[in-house]
């Protein structure tokens, strides 16, 4: 663990001050290093501030103390480098499947041609072939999903943070795209190194997703315990059935439960 | 197929019911058993025969034209203005206390009370009323216009700026797509309620127009041109409001999901 990390969050606070005049401290000396290509799960009871820490490393919010760093450079704003994927899929209603996706690259001066080809590539990889023409409206939770992360992937980020994705979406379809998650992250790999940063309130989930849990605690958020999940990639769906799967997520549970 | 022609058949049918309730009464207590003079209600079929001559005279379509020509310059006046102030309204507080204070002081004066400034501003004619018209047009476009910047998505905003949109472009892409449903429902009520105030701006206001027609036909006692006035304008109103809809949908086609909800 000599490389530098990718992302470096160093005793991030993030306090909130509310109409009344009470600040309440949301997170309170955040540390956490993300290593390049990692898949990071944070896991915590609503309310812990994780999402916060997502916004401030996505740049829509700003560090009431403390710095994110990607990279060494300090993060100023949003950018198209550190995609984002929304629990409520925050797909443009006006464009079409093929028009959401071809959002990032149209932003950031592609040529007309290559924003086609991406658009392509993009469809096939998330399996929307047949779909490029559809409003989201007259799409699936899974699908219009599915859609959003193909709009995060075709701008090529180097970043993926993932607020919640999986938590509109019905159990049974979940479990599919959990897999097709891992599937299309590593696709997308090929190309480029993508590190993830997945918050999530489902201890199962962040198990078999990432490579290292962080356990967070409740207001103010802390960093409670970084876990290393030690199943290899890729992930055999069986492995939630294993003995080891239900030790780990039992120890998170009971970390979270003794959660005051 | 069929059993959706035959629903759409049994739903124009009730849309009938009413409508074929109040001719046929309305027959019957004027030429069947005439209960009225004909100053105070007309017969259907005096109206209908008013409704030919005006026709064939062309006097009604030369009310209509100048009645849809005023309404035409005063919406387009409304929106010109109501748009661009709606969105800097909508969008940047310090424009909305800059004029949040006159609004609300100038929305509640009706239209109509603007008649005597007006005639003694622009005098009487097609100016006085695109300008009546134009204040009845322009709070709904402008209040509307508000109310669709304030509701643009933090969400779509977050998701542009994450993927490297410019303010330019989430002014284009992102503020003007969503805001548009809102402009359009503003150009439709506004349509509307200028409409309704063309009317009594050409009672006062002009020397054509179907306003002007109903009030010259009222000094004259013939109740069936008016009747026939008010029919033709609650006809356009009605074919207008149509119209709207159907070029919303047309325009926006991801709205459609929304008018099934």
């Amino acid at each position: 663990m000599t490389a530098p990390p990718k992302i470096a969050i160093a005793s991030v606070s993030k306090r909130f001050d509310s109409a009344r005049g009470e600040s309440v401290t949301a997170l309170d000396q955040v540390d956490l290093a993300i290593a390049a290509g990692e898949f990071v799960a944070i896991v915590g009871p609503s309310g812990c501030g994780k999402s916060t820490l997502l916004n401030i490393i996505a740049g829509f919010e700003t560090a009431s103390s403390g710095q994110v760093t990607l990279d060494g450079r300090p993060i100023a704003g949003p950018g198209p480098e550190r995609g984002v994927v929304f629990q409520e899929y925050a797909l443009f209603p006006w464009l079409t499947v093929a028009g959401n996706i071809a959002f990032g690259p149209a932003s950031c001066r592609t040529t007309p041609a290559e924003v086609d080809r991406r658009v392509r590539e993009c469809v096939a990889l998330v399996k929307l072939d047949g779909f490029d023409d559809k409003y989201p409206h007259e799409l699936s939770g899974g699908m219009r999903q599915r859609c959003a992360l193909a709009r995060c992937i075709a701008n090529d980020p180097e970043v993926m943070l993932m607020d919640e994705p999986l938590a509109a979406i019905d159990a049974l379809t979940r479990l599919d795209l959990q897999d097709e998650l891992l599937r299309i992250w590593s696709e997308a790999s090929r190309t480029r190194t993508r590190t993830v940063l997945y918050i999530t309130h489902a201890i199962d989930e962040a198990i078999y997703l990432s490579d290292r849990v962080v356990v967070m605690s409740h207001r103010p958020g802390r960093i409670r315990r970084e876990i290393r999940v030690p199943f290899s990639r890729p992930r055999d769906p069986e492995v939630r059935t294993h003995e080891a799967f239900h030790r780990l997520s039992d120890e998170i549970w009971q970390l979270l439960r003794r959660d005051p | 197929m069929s059993n959706g022609l035959r629903s759409l058949t049994v739903d124009f049918a009730w849309r009938l019911v009413l409508p074929v309730i109040l001719i046929v009464s309305w027959y019957v207590v004027t030429e069947i058993n005439p209960l009225f003079h004909p100053v105070i209600l007309p017969s259907p079929l005096a109206v209908l025969r008013m409704f030919g001559k005006l026709v064939a005279s062309g006097e009604l379509w030369s009310h209509i034209v100048a009645s849809l020509e005023r309404i035409l310059y005063a919406n387009l006046a409304a929106l010109a203005f109501g748009v661009p102030l709606g969105l800097a309204m909508g969008l940047y507080r310090p424009f909305e206390r800059m004029f949040d204070g006159l609004i609300g002081l100038f929305r509640p004066i009706p239209p109509l009370a603007w008649v005597p400034l007006s005639i003694l501003w622009l005098g009487i004619g097609t100016l006085s009323v695109v300008f009546i018209t134009f204040l009845a047009a322009f709070f709904a476009v402008l209040i509307n216009t508000i109310a669709g910047a304030r509701a643009v998505d933090h969400l779509h905003v977050r998701a542009a700026l994450s993927l490297g949109a410019g303010r330019r472009r989430m002014m284009t892409h992102v503020v003007m797509p969503s805001v548009a449903p809102y402009i359009f429902t503003a150009f439709r009520i506004a349509l509307g309620v200028s409409w309704m105030s063309i009317v009594a701006a050409e009672l006062v206001a002009a020397s054509s127009g179907l306003g002007y027609m109903i009030m010259y036909y009222r000094e004259v006692l013939r109740t069936d041109a008016i009747i026939v006035g008010m029919l033709t304008i609650g006809v356009i109103g009605l074919l207008m409001d149509l119209a709207t809809r159907r070029l919303e949908l047309r325009l926006m086609p991801w709205r459609r999901g929304f008018s099934l909800a």
